[in-house]
């Protein structure tokens, strides 16, 4: 009985120590910061390790899809919500911005998961360096098309999601977002764990170790490449959406080819196919990326440096494909990883 | 499997399981496979021969649905197939074999099994994330399919096993369990002997007369090896350059005169 619930066990009480930190200001807001932007991240990597590492596609556009999540949140958060300037008074009671709010960030998901079609649909026929060409230039489209309307702001950015959170800590004073960004980052986990560990979605691991046989055996690509697809610029759209809300403003240069590189990085510093090893790297990363703060933009030097030396010497990341349990067997009692 | 094999409607019983009719197909220029016509009934167990390029692939690619033919009709099962993807054409009840083994290499020996059966699963993403109970039932139905067929072909031991680490011959067995994991009703085997020493191909030629025998399954097989052909088939079809040259049981092939010359060449040369 206890070992069926240690996993949820231990979920509910990480997550409950998070809200007592948080809410009796026991860490800064800065390390908060940090733990938030740690949850983005590895909302980010994993959902990018479903393409990349599950998959075996070259997906470097995953910050586009990750634009569109928090645009449309933000927008959709502001619009109903707060008094803005441009969208003039809120169009719902506040009150109910605290049970929306998750509504919001799953429609910046869904919104997002729409984009990834825009990957999803060529992929049918193109695959490998092609697509991965394909995915750059989705990532450019959705930043340009963002910075051309001016109605969100363009390319100054867009803000006001303060005023959304204040609206929720209004009715109820709890840290709302670090509420929101632990649930949503297992939410995610969750959900990716879910479909890879299924036969439905190891369809998935076919196409990356052959497509022909995949198509062949029965596996419908072209309907798992789209859900696939779907599924992780979803996934990067909730990231997406939480990211903005954690900043309060968001502008389209944040999601450029850096931001989508960044993401990369940490999918294959923890490896391929490895669920628990982005999520590692993710929380390694984000540390690091920390660490390395005082360095400025010399960081930019040391982090891609890092990155040639794992793939020098662990080109398989640093957890390969394998799971924590693979690694540590008595974890395995505990929950099954794969 | 064997006992849940159940032959889904009557014109089944009548039509044949394949039929092909004035196949052709041009890759550029060159016809690969010219007016090919062969008619497979429900039980048969016949062979395709021919030398190097003949164009022998060419034609499982093409009752595969992996090529769209230039020209030309394929029927399985009174159904034709024209501009259907290869997973709609498994579905109608063809699974295959490749000539170079195209395992699953970095998943699981039952994993291999399992997925290819994904046709079958019958359930959708929201499933999954929700584990209702219709995917239980479809996940066990699966997984018990696949241990049933490990047990059969006796790989049980290789369960947890990657395929790339099993000796070849056992991939080759592994590659025929994955093919018939999805209950097909026509069996296409490429080469299934190339590159077994000859112990493994004498239990090669039992396993593939052990399953005409057990499976409900028709068998169209592509070998190099005359002795595998001339023990399992009732017919063999010979093509050479995309063209049938001949066509008859296997004495009759052995001494046919445009199959010795297609295999070793001209007197006048």
């Amino acid at each position: 009985m206890f070992k069926r619930y240690s996993i949820h066990t231990l979920l509910v009480s990480m997550g409950g120590l998070l809200i007592y930190v948080a809410y009796e200001e026991m860490i800064s807001l800065y390390i908060l910061s940090v733990l938030m932007f740690m949850g983005v991240n590895i909302i980010l990597s994993t959902s990018l390790n479903l393409v990349n590492g599950y998959m075996g596609e070259f997906s470097c556009g995953h910050a586009g899809f990750m634009c569109v999540g928090a645009y449309v949140s933000s927008v959709l958060g502001v619009w109903l919500f707060a008094k803005d300037k441009v969208f003039g008074p809120p169009l719902i009671n506040p009150d109910y911005a605290l049970y929306l709010f998750p509504l919001i960030i799953l429609i910046g998901g869904f919104a997002a998961a729409l984009a990834g079609l825009l990957v999803a649909i060529p992929s049918y026929k193109t695959r490998g360096d092609y697509l991965a060409i394909i995915t750059i230039a989705a990532n450019y489209i959705i930043i340009s098309a963002i910075e051309n309307l001016d109605s969100i702001g363009g390319s100054r950015g867009f803000m006001g999601m303060k005023r959304v959170i204040t609206a929720m800590e209004d009715i109820a004073y709890l840290p709302w977002m670090p509420i929101w960004v632990f649930a949503f980052t297992i939410f995610c986990i969750w959900l990716i764990r879910r479909y890879v560990s299924s036969t439905f979605g190891k369809g998935v691991n076919a196409i990356c170790q052959d497509e022909v046989a995949a198509e062949i055996m029965s596996v419908n690509t072209n309907k798992i490449k789209t859900i696939t697809f779907m599924v992780s610029s979803g996934l990067a759209g909730i990231g997406g959406g939480l990211f903005a809300y954690i900043l309060g403003y968001v502008n389209p240069g944040s999601f450029n080819i850096l931001k989508s590189t960044e993401v990369m990085v940490m999918v294959y510093l923890g490896g391929m196919a490895s669920l628990s090893g982005s999520v590692l790297s993710a929380i390694f990363f984000t540390i690091l990326l920390e660490v390395l703060r005082p360095l400025q933009i010399i960081k930019w030097i040391v982090i891609p440096l890092m990155l040639i030396i794992v793939m020098q010497f662990r080109p398989e990341g640093l957890m390969g494909s394998r799971e924590l349990s693979d690694i540590f067997p008595w974890m395995k009692r505990f929950y099954r990883f794969k | 499997m064997v006992t849940s094999q159940t032959p889904n409607s009557q014109s089944s019983q009548t039509s044949p399981v394949l039929e092909i009719r004035n196949l052709c197909q041009d890759f550029g220029g060159l016809r690969a496979v010219n007016n090919f016509n062969v008619t497979l009934n429900k039980g048969e167990l016949i062979g395709l021969i021919g030398p190097n390029g003949a164009g022998k692939t060419t034609v499982f690619n093409l009752v595969s649905g992996f090529y769209q033919p230039t020209f030309g009709e394929i029927v399985v099962n009174g159904i034709n197939t024209a501009n259907r993807k290869p997973h709609q054409v498994n579905a109608l009840g063809v699974a295959r074999t490749f000539q170079n083994i195209r395992l699953w290499n970095e998943m699981t020996v039952l994993d291999n099994i399992r997925v290819a059966q994904h046709g079958q699963l019958n359930y959708g993403f929201f499933h999954t994330i929700a584990r209702s109970r219709f995917y239980q039932r479809r996940e066990q139905l699966v997984e018990s399919n696949a241990m049933k067929l490990l047990d059969i072909f006796n790989l049980k031991n290789y369960a947890a096993e990657y395929p790339k680490n099993l000796p070849y011959g056992t991939q080759r067995k592994l590659e025929i369990a994955r093919a018939l994991s999805g209950q097909p009703r026509l069996l296409l085997l490429d080469e299934p002997a190339a590159g077994l020493n000859s112990t493994d191909v004498q239990e090669l030629i039992r396993l593939v007369r052990w399953i005409h025998s057990h499976f409900d399954v028709t068998i169209w097989m592509i070998e190099h090896h005359m002795d595998v052909m001339m023990e399992l088939c009732s017919r063999i079809k010979v093509i050479d350059f995309g063209e049938t040259i001949a066509e008859g049981t296997p004495d009759e092939i052995r001494n046919h005169p445009a199959v010795i010359t297609a295999y070793l060449g001209d007197d006048n040369i």
